[in-house]
């Protein structure tokens, strides 16, 4: 029997759960002894011109080596926007002379010798500030009465698309429209920033940091401080989980590798949770307009979905993330006719991100959303609507309007699966008899279906790399391009490998993130790994029992046609003839036996599943707490169900957290409210319930596994099936839409709003 | 200034500033860095160890207030031979660890919740670590793996050097 698609424990966690892993600020690397810390003076305002910045008194401080300002980095080239459509002008400095454009931009980096000196030195240097006006949420930017780079001469960083023509939706009987915030997010991942830096005496620079992808990372440090890609050697330690928010480097850890080269030391730095809070890159953040017409039998007739991205401060990844949003506006279902058009705008707050899912659940949570309130308006179970307008089982690509190409689904069935495991009509039934007595705590039911793109191009291409060699000792080694942070790849790659080679996972031992070991990666974000990086590796040992054979077959006079791998030895064997073999660590020892080879996707996978979330909710607190949550998540073929499980159990977290609790919340003048996670509302076991899980598995031909990508579905599955059940479960008293997080007082507010409207109705018909 | 106290077994005695933190210390100064810290509030527990039997976040404890007390990180917890403590072999077989950031401060405050209730449910284990976040793993597995250690009986909620625990 295969090893794969069996529940295998990982070998990562012995040393995890007994002396814990090494993180960035765990690091005893001899080079780094004597490293100096570095402390960053931030804004404490959210747009100002600085007219000042005064080092004095902090360079007098204990312990204090060095204090920087932009002054002292005229050796380093101008920072550019990350993607060339964003026009020049909408650029950031290292550190600000000019303009500070966000809470937590950098003035100046502090260098001390411990690290709580560096807190005490941050604090003696003066900062002249001549405060502006802020500029917070999309609405305010899309004034362009302040602009946050006058040189540009609008906030608008980018646009995509057109308006809808005026048509659209004639011919639709009933049309809804509904302004829906997906709000802005804080990824959160456990370890904050971290990276330490250290040149050698050969001109190279070794940079530790905490990321998703060492090759990205190394090329984007080369580039922002102008050098040669070959003086940059980044290591990527342990990483404490990354959620999208550590995709490729931050300026600040350029920076820091930069000031070890000024202060010929090596420099450490790792960011407090509160900097984490305010100056990592948030998710989402997108303001929308969703309108949807169709007949009164339930038939969709036209969708359309408008999207105002916050891209915070500056632009970075969240630039990019509404054209995912645009890409994947119909999900699942199979409307005849579909637009969407976006527009990124800056404003005074942190710069927007990747986020678990990163532009793919605002479409869901639109879609959803809009199906809802479609199906309120026509008076039809909201299953049954979308049970119409789902696009039918596929086999073959499935195009789309908005120019997607799905690989293979079955969105009726994972329907299906979901209701029955839910037991759908009885939680109807349950619901009817609480509405019927008037209980204080209702049940709520959402049901969403979705589908995602994974594995899309990032920039990097669809290829991922692999090496994979035995060893005479019977031991072999995996280098992957990918970047785990929590989701086992030495555990599923190992699997990969012993599945060809017989070898027993335990003496397989995957090595990543270092790139003068791997040169070349793309990393772990777009749920790619499995279908990438782990299809590599499962080539690399197809490709190496062939090499195996050609030699075993000269070693034992045979035919290479005969022999076959006899997994139980890990070794090769002429076919009938079991006791002449050569094992691989006996060729090994030979000569190399070794293959580097790399793996090239067709092209992009598309997970799909539906969810089920039950609710009860106080209805004179407004209170929900989720009781039941029940996901069916197709993501193909699976390789080790416990992992690919414990992605789903994440990713539902996360969609829960953003549906019911979390929002990073700024005031009027642009000061974050939330910037420790005292006031961010994190979600804690005490909030979700344990997870029902439904299997269900299509595989894709995109990959000879027939994997797709498992680890972002639950977050887009969940977030808007949670939302739906918070509003099923006071749609009885007349709420028709709340938006995210479906807060106790956003709950009591919709209600008393809904309440009072029917009064006022009655009363003018009275 | 001064401090002494028994960690993992063994008797230490350093310089301290009197600001410094008891994580900082078990990290920076006794290079014990399976202790992590992930917030400045109190708020993620990852920092959690057991202080003379009270399961404790290192964060928000001075060193100097732990003069002359026994302290247990992830470090000491499994026995002398290596063999795991029943929350660390649940942790694995269960998976409830993924980045592992939050795990040495997950298993500590695990140990802390079954040495105060040796035979919890599953809304109490919730109860028991709600001061400890995670970001990965969505709690069902955590949950799973405390129950599963609770199997274990009384020694699940035990440290190797026999103190007394509780929550």
């Amino acid at each position: 029997m295969s090893i794969l698609g069996t529940r295998v424990v990982r070998t990562e966690d012995p040393l995890f759960l007994t002396r814990g892993a090494v993180y960035t600020d765990d690091l005893t690397d001899e080079r780094l002894t004597g490293a100096l810390h570095a402390t960053f003076v931030r804004s404490t305002v959210a747009h100002a011109k600085v007219l000042s910045v005064d080092t004095e008194a902090a360079k007098q401080a204990p312990g204090v080596v060095a204090v920087y300002t932009a002054a002292d980095l005229t050796d380093l080239p101008p920072l550019a926007p990350p993607f060339p459509f964003v026009a020049a002008e909408f650029v950031r400095q290292w550190l600000c002379t000019d303009t500070v454009r966000f809470v937590g931009d950098a003035i100046a980096v502090v260098l001390t010798e411990e690290r709580y000196q560096g807190e005490d030195a941050a604090e003696q240097v003066v900062v002249d500030l001549d405060v502006l006006p802020a500029v917070v949420g999309t609405a305010n930017a899309a004034k362009d009465e302040t602009l946050l780079f006058p040189a540009a001469g609008t906030n608008v960083l980018a646009a995509f698309g057109e308006p809808a023509p005026a048509d659209f939706f004639d011919g639709c009987d009933v049309v809804v429209e509904q302004a829906v915030v997906n709000q802005r997010v804080a990824p959160v991942p456990l370890e904050t920033r971290a990276t330490s830096a250290v040149w050698g005496e050969d001109g190279r620079v070794t940079v530790w940091c905490t990321n998703q992808g060492a090759q990205q990372a190394k090329g984007q440090i080369a580039e922002w401080l102008g050098l040669d890609a070959a003086l940059v050697h980044l290591v990527t330690p342990d990483v404490g989980g990354g959620f999208g928010a550590k995709i490729g480097a931050d300026p600040e850890y350029a920076l820091i590798a930069h000031l070890a080269k000024l202060s010929g030391r090596p420099v450490r730095w790792t960011e407090s949770r509160s900097e984490n809070l305010t100056t990592m890159l948030h998710g989402r953040g997108q303001d929308q307009i969703v309108k949807i017409g169709g007949s009164r039998d339930g038939k969709v007739l036209a969708y359309s979905l408008v999207t105002d991205q916050d891209g915070g401060a500056y632009p970075r990844i969240g630039v990019v993330l509404p054209t995912l949003t645009m890409l994947m506006t119909p999900g699942t279902y199979a409307f005849p006719k579909v637009h969407a058009q976006a527009r990124v705008l800056a404003t005074n707050t942190t710069s927007i991100g990747a986020y678990r899912g990163a532009g793919r659940p605002e479409a869901t949570a639109a879609v959803e959303r809009a199906l809802d309130m479609f199906a309120a308006e026509i008076g039809m179970d909201a299953v049954e609507v979308r049970r119409i307008n789902l696009v039918p089982k596929f086999d073959e690509p499935h195009s789309t309007p908005t120019g997607a190409t799905y690989d293979s689904g079955d969105y009726v069935a994972a329907l299906d699966k979901a209701l029955e495991a839910s037991g759908y009509a009885e939680l109807r039934a349950e619901q009817k008899l609480r509405r019927e007595r008037g209980d204080i705590r209702q049940l709520g039911i959402g049901v969403s279906t979705y589908v995602e793109i994974t594995g899309a191009d990032n920039g990097a291409g669809t290829g991922e790399e692999a090496e994979l060699e035995v060893h005479a000792d019977g031991t072999a080694t995996v280098l992957t391009g990918t970047s785990p942070h929590g989701q086992g790849h030495a555990t599923t790659w190992a699997m990969l490998a012993s599945d060809q080679l017989g070898i027993p996972v335990e003496k397989i031992t995957v090595l990543h993130g270092d790139t003068d070991r791997i040169p070349k990666g793309g990393g772990t974000m777009g749920s790619r790994s499995l279908q990438q990086g782990g299809a590599a590796v499962h080539q690399a040992a197809v490709e190496l029992v062939e090499i195996a054979k050609k030699r075993a077959a000269e070693r034992l006079e045979a035919n290479p046609d005969d022999l076959v791998v006899d997994l139980g030895t890990a070794s090769l064997t002429v076919k009938g003839t079991p006791g002449v073999s050569v094992s691989f660590a006996e060729l090994a020892a030979e000569e190399a036996l070794l293959v580097q080879t790399t793996f090239t996707a067709a092209a992009a996978t598309f997970p799909f599943g539906a969810h089920v979330v039950v609710v009860e909710t106080d209805v004179e607190s407004g209170k929900a707490t989720v009781i039941r949550i029940v996901t069916v998540d197709d993501a193909g073929t699976i390789i080790n169900p416990l992992l690919a499980e414990g992605q789903r159990h994440g990713g539902i977290a996360q969609g829960v957290a953003q549906a019911l609790l979390e929002e990073v919340l700024y005031d009027s003048d642009g000061n974050p409210q939330t910037s420790t996670l005292a006031d961010y509302p994190f979600i804690s076991a005490t909030e979700l319930p344990s997870f029902e899980l439904v299997d269900m598995a299509t595989p894709t031909p995109m990959n000879p596994l027939g994997a797709k990508g498992i680890g972002e579905a639950g977050t887009i599955g969940s977030t808007p099936a949670v939302q739906s059940a918070v509003i099923d479960s006071v749609a009885h008293l007349g709420v028709r839409h709340v938006d995210m997080p479906a807060t106790s007082m956003r709950v009591w507010k919709a209600v008393q709003a809904a309440q009072s409207a029917s009064q006022t109705q009655n009363g003018s018909t009275n | 200034m001064q401090v002494s106290m028994t960690v993992n077994g063994q008797q230490r005695t350093d310089e301290v500033e009197p600001r410094m933190l008891l994580a900082h210390h078990l990290r920076d100064t006794l290079g014990l860095t399976a202790t992590n810290i992930g917030c400045d509030s109190t708020s993620c527990g990852a920092c959690t160890v057991i202080v003379d039997g009270l399961s404790v976040k290192s964060c928000t404890v001075l060193a100097l207030q732990v003069e002359g007390s026994q302290v247990t990180t992830l470090e000491g917890l499994a026995g002398e031979d290596g063999e795991l403590h029943p929350v660390q072999a649940a942790f694995q077989s269960e998976h409830g660890l993924q980045c592992g950031f939050c795990t040495s401060g997950m298993v500590m405050a695990s140990v802390g919740v079954l040495a105060a209730n040796p035979d919890p449910t599953d809304r109490e284990v919730r109860e028991g670590l709600e001061g400890n976040l995670c970001r990965c793993t969505g709690y069902h597995n955590i949950v799973r793996a405390v129950l599963k250690a609770a199997e274990a009986g009384p020694v699940a909620g035990q440290v190797p050097q026999s103190q007394e625990v509780s929550a």
